[in-house]
């Protein structure tokens, strides 16, 4: 199954390649990597989809905190979360098909980007489903897709599930979401209120 | 410093505490001398080149005592025997490329061992770091995945922060090595030497530690129940000091223990609870008693593939506490019923007050039952049928010295002959490759351990294969002028690989018969005593003159070429599957199965 983690490393050279050594020392692969800033200066947040059986999750989010440098580790696929991918295309279009893609765009809230005579970018961003359900679309249309680039998905919690980045540099008290543990783990509530 | 490491080493001057006091103008290369100094570090394993050159050019001002070994490699093993013998950080220091990539197999076998180990590294200048320059390698690429952590410092600030961050990481958890590579202009400039500033930030615990109330409750719940129960002993049990916990532990409850390899002298041999060593060559009743337990207490260690057989049949009736300071060891490879993540210590502290009452008799009878006639026969008693065995030589090195020594090991056959028929009663007497498994690791892991301690008696066993991988060392041996005893056990095979092609390659004992140089000449070349052994007659006489000897001291044991490490479970089989030792003679040179 897929599974999609949510790191808070520090900002630090080399770091990323201790994360993704990690993933392939587990013999684990990777779908998607996005790296980025957060609200804290020095504290880059990445997003993990990983595919690996499903009751690896606690052993891959173990080895990740054992990671010098990484703050917080959440596996928000578990969890109500917010997962959104950004994607570019560049289509193939003159003249006579130009305005059924821009119809098309409308439908998917997707966006024109830049307009030559001979394509079209298209930028559109949302949850994976939705990016590959315009990719099909256009496929079966019979327009020429000339390039793709998508980011990778990044997911955030909803609601009360602030980033714990501060938490995580100040605060040593340990807090684990006892649903991302399988059942032999046995967690007491007050460790993570 | 205490006044016997000072009797016994070659420190040129005292520490000079005032800049511990006060910050001080001090270049990077007498920065790495203070910093260790600081933490604590009398004595380094190391091989010098051009871009560690101004590290090696401050230390005369440094009370440390710099063990010249002959291969990086041996450093390593060296810092690792040495943290093995005396639970302190071993450090090893090379000088970048060559001497950098040497260490690897060193760094690796301290990692799967949890050894806590830091390797300082010399690097080109920053100024061409990533050019390709003359012995420049990426080491902190390279050891990414074997080192705990690593660290790459290019400014002379940077040093002393690394360095004890460095150290706090190495020991601190589950312990590891730690690699800090810094380059040559780093080692040259000079920055204020800060001690305290520069410590390490606080350890921060993993995250994911739990050892509450309800698996408190659940594990004296399965403790007060279980009928068959066995305590599983790791090298965890080393690391957490948790020596007498166990042994609490099993004597109230009256569970057995059943060891790991590595976890062998974590609880006497001697002892009446002590059933022995488990797994791929563990003794018949000690996987007989796993196999039929109804609870496992795994106290640190991680069900690696030798301890368990194949997993899908291991303790299939059993209830499984695992006992473990790593979450991600836990359900790696045996799904257990509940985790106690933590220190093992603190956890047996908070368990041991709250132990249920237990009548362990009937199980321990039951246990005693099936040793049987398949118990470790008393070899001594064995008349002398001409041949010699290497059985017989380290049971009587085990005698003749009182169990007292801390005996080396390399990797094979001879290695599961001492873990049979060596008893450990104290605590890191056995240092052995358990995980990588590394040939070559005796010799140097043995001179670590005698340099740690230098008042106890240290015996290297090696087969003929893995002393020809590292006995360069030998030269060091004789520099450094230090006492230990070497018994190799020779047999003019990869033992272990003609073991298993005799077994499960139709006895096609290709790359496996090796030649080797005369041992005892190849000692004296450096100075060093001998002496050949080839009838079981001569084997304790041998072992009390090299015990007498005031220097080194080689015994060369030529035994039995074909004979094979008993029980043993084939690859894929079941832990009770043994092959047993044939019931007619157990020391016979061929075997058949039962």
């Amino acid at each position: 199954m897929l599974h999609t983690f949510v790191a808070l490393v520090e900002d630090k050279t080399g770091l990323l390649a201790r994360v993704t050594s990690l993933f392939r020392r587990l013999n684990v692969n990777i779908i998607s990597l996005t790296v980025g800033g957060t609200e804290t200066a020095g504290v880059s947040r990445t997003t993990i989809v990983a595919e690996a059986a499903e009751d690896r999750a606690p052993r891959i989010m173990a080895s990740l905190y054992k990671l010098e440098g990484v703050l917080d580790v959440d596996d928000v696929g578990r969890h109500s979360a917010v997962i959104r991918e950004l994607a570019m295309l560049k289509i193939a279009a003159d003249q006579s098909t130009r305005s059924d893609l821009f119809q098309l765009a409308e439908v998917f809230r997707a966006r024109i980007v830049d307009l030559a005579p001979e394509s079209l970018m298209m930028e559109i961003t949302g949850s994976a489903s939705k990016i590959e359900g315009l990719v099909q679309i256009l496929l079966q249309g019979n327009y020429r897709i000339l390039e793709m680039a998508r980011t990778g998905r990044m997911a955030m919690r909803r609601g009360h599930h602030a980033s714990q980045v501060l938490e995580a540099l100040g605060d040593t008290t340990p807090r684990i979401d006892p649903k991302t543990l399988s059942g032999a783990l046995k967690l007491e509530d007050e460790n993570h209120a | 410093m205490d006044k016997q490491a000072k009797a016994t080493d070659n420190r040129r001057s005292t520490p000079d505490t005032a800049i511990y006091s006060q910050p001080t103008p001090l270049t990077g290369a007498e920065t790495v001398w203070a910093t260790l100094v600081g933490e604590g570090v009398r004595d380094v394993f190391g091989y010098p080149g051009g871009a560690i050159l101004p590290v090696y050019d401050a230390l005369r001002k440094f009370p440390i005592r710099h063990i010249l070994v002959r291969h990086e490699q041996g450093a390593a093993h060296m810092a690792d025997g040495y943290a093995r013998a005396s639970g302190r950080v071993g450090v090893a220091m090379a000088t970048s490329g060559p001497g950098a990539t040497n260490l690897v197999t060193g760094i690796a076998t301290a990692m799967l061992d949890s050894i806590p180990m830091v390797c300082i590294t010399g690097q080109v200048s920053s100024k061409v770091l990533g050019t390709d320059a003359f012995q420049e390698v990426d080491i902190t690429g390279i050891t990414l995945p074997i080192t705990k952590h690593n660290f790459l410092v290019r400014r002379t600030e940077d040093i002393a922060p690394a360095l004890r961050e460095a150290f706090r990481i190495a020991q601190s958890g589950r312990p590891g090595p730690v690699l800090v590579d810094i380059t040559k202009d780093a080692q040259q400039n000079s920055a204020i030497f800060d001690f305290a500033a520069a410590a390490p930030q606080p350890y921060r615990p993993h995250p994911m530690l739990s050892a509450d109330s309800t698996s408190i409750r659940e594990t004296l719940e399965l403790l007060r129940t279980a009928k068959r129960p066995v305590i599983l002993a790791g090298q965890g049990i080393l690391h957490s000091g948790a020596m007498e916990q166990v042994r609490a532990l099993a004597e109230r409850t009256q569970i057995p223990v059943a060891c790991t390899l590595l976890g062998l002298t974590a609880f006497p041999a001697s002892h009446p609870l002590n059933l022995g060593m488990m797994g791929m060559h563990g003794e018949s009743w000690v996987n007989h008693a796993i196999q039929q337990a109804d609870l496992l207490i795994a106290c640190g260690m991680r069900f690696d593939d030798r301890v368990t057989g194949s997993l899908s049949t291991y303790a299939p009736n059993a209830k499984k506490i695992h006992i473990e300071i790593d979450p991600a060891e836990i359900n790696k490879n045996v799904r257990v019923d509940v985790g106690l993540i933590g220190d093992l210590k603190e956890i047996l502290e908070t368990l041991l007050p709250r132990l249920p009452g237990r009548d362990g008799a009937a199980w321990l009878h039951a246990i005693s039952a099936m040793k049987g006639d398949a118990a470790v026969h008393d070899i001594q008693q064995l008349p002398d049928n001409g041949h010699l065995y290497a059985a017989h030589v380290i049971n009587d090195i085990w005698r003749e010295t009182k169990g007292d020594a801390i005996v080396v090991t390399d990797v094979g056959q001879h290695q599961m002959w001492e873990a049979q028929y060596y008893k450990h009663d104290s605590p890191r007497s056995l240092i052995t490759s358990g995980g990588l498994g590394t040939m070559g690791f005796a010799l140097p892991a043995a001179i670590g351990a005698k340099v740690a301690c230098p008042e106890k008696e240290v015996w290297v066993i090696a087969g003929d294969g893995g002393f020809q991988m590292t006995c360069p060392e030998l030269a060091t041996i004789v520099q450094e002028q230090l006492k230990i005893n070497i018994a190799i056990v020779n047999n003019g095979y990869l033992g272990m690989v003609r073991q298993w092609q005799e077994k499960f390659y139709d006895k096609n004992y290709e790359g496996t018969p090796l030649l080797s140089p005369d041992f005892v000449k190849l000692a004296d070349a450096h100075g060093i005593q001998g002496a050949h052994v080839r009838r079981r007659a001569e084997v304790v006489s041998a072992v009390e003159t090299a015990r007498r000897h005031p220097g080194t001291f080689l015994i060369d044991f030529h035994v039995e070429q074909e004979d094979s490490v008993y029980p043993m479970i084939a690859p894929g089989a079941a832990l009770h599957e043994m092959i047993r030792r044939p019931k007619h003679n157990p020391l016979v040179e061929t075997a058949t199965e039962e």
